[in-house]
């Protein structure tokens, strides 16, 4: 393991509640399997304290493991993840939502996941092996399970979970890829799979458990399947 | 590598350019009766198919797919001792 430092990225946005918690959970689980780490917290200008709490867990845990690059405001995910990147030490890079839904304890999973395979992208998923879901209904799985077959048959993509976001990238894959990808919200995590799929990257998949927000609540209403279809066919004719 | 829009209007054209050609006797093929209509009908076929298999699959992903209770649990247990350990370390909650 000499010289692999992993670099999580957590872009924040009124996550007061949930940061300490995931970050108890990262120190956790990366001190538990000794891997070396930084945690990049990348608020941005939370209304809710998000970064007074943040400032709090530098003091706990140190700045070599809380790195804290605020933004003035909501600029989105691309961007958050560029500002991330140029601020990360690893060589590789975890991308995650700070909102509890994606569980650290299945990083050692992909790092694990990574070596054995050399992959440039390890990618949690939701649709295979012991992986799931908590918190979902009828309706959201079915639409969940409806809109994942479609996009498989059309992009056949070589991952099996597109719109999760929970990954581990080499940092220069995720580099290069963030600066090719232009959709927003979660389209944008398609098209990074399927960009990485399209440049010849090598995506490796670790089942993962994914718990619907504990705090604040997940939104499907038509707005988002508008949106998923958009960028569904905008894949589709592009890659 | 062409987009996948292309691959799928490359593979739709040449298709349908094999069945107009049987369809309209572009090519000399003897059919009985029978055949011909099958001939006629056979994209029909592949989409009753299609829509068949697809609705199988996806019910059936549907309902196996796992309902992680105990993921849930856990998350649980573990926010309640990240927020006693944080306390004692003189984080504090709001």
């Amino acid at each position: 393991m000499a010289g692999e430092k992993y670099s999580v990225l957590l872009p924040t946005y009124n996550e007061r509640e949930n940061l300490p918690i995931i970050v108890w959970l990262l120190v956790k689980y990366f001190t538990e399997s000794g891997y070396d780490y930084e945690i990049i917290v990348i608020d941005d200008g939370s209304p809710d304290g998000t970064l007074a709490v943040a400032k709090q867990l530098e003091n706990i845990y140190g700045k070599d493991r809380i790195v804290l690059r605020p933004r003035e405001k909501k600029l989105g995910l691309g961007t958050a993840y560029i500002h991330g990147i140029k601020h990360a030490k690893g060589n590789f890079v975890i991308i995650m939502d700070a909102d509890l839904s994606h569980h650290p304890k299945f990083i050692p999973e992909f790092i694990k996941k990574q070596k054995e395979g050399n992959y440039d992208v390890v990618s949690g998923t939701r649709y295979t092996g012991n992986g799931g879901v908590y918190g979902w209904d009828f309706k959201r799985k079915l639409i969940s399970r409806t809109a994942n077959y479609i996009t498989q048959i059309l992009l056949q993509p070589g991952a099996s979970d597109l719109t999760g976001s929970f990954r581990l990238y080499r940092k220069e894959v995720l580099d290069k890829l963030v600066n090719a990808c232009v959709s927003k919200g979660y389209v944008f995590q398609m098209e990074m799979v399927v960009r990485a799929r399209q440049f010849g990257y090598s995506i490796g998949e670790v089942p993962i458990s994914f718990v619907d927000r504990v705090y604040g609540e997940s939104k499907l209403g038509g707005s988002e399947i508008f949106m998923f279809l958009k960028g569904l066919l905008y894949l589709f004719a592009t890659t | 590598m062409i987009p996948k829009l292309f691959q799928w209007l490359i593979g739709l054209s040449v298709f349908m350019s094999i069945w107009v050609a049987l369809v309209f006797d572009y090519v000399a093929v003897e059919f009985s009766k029978s055949n011909r209509q099958i001939v006629v009908l056979f994209p029909f076929y592949l989409l009753v198919v299609f829509a068949g298999y697809s609705l199988i699959v996806i019910g059936y992903r549907v309902a196996t797919f796992n309902d992680c209770q105990e993921a849930s649990e856990e998350l649980k247990k573990q926010i309640q001792e990240a927020k006693q350990e944080l306390t004692s370390r003189g984080f504090k909650f709001e």
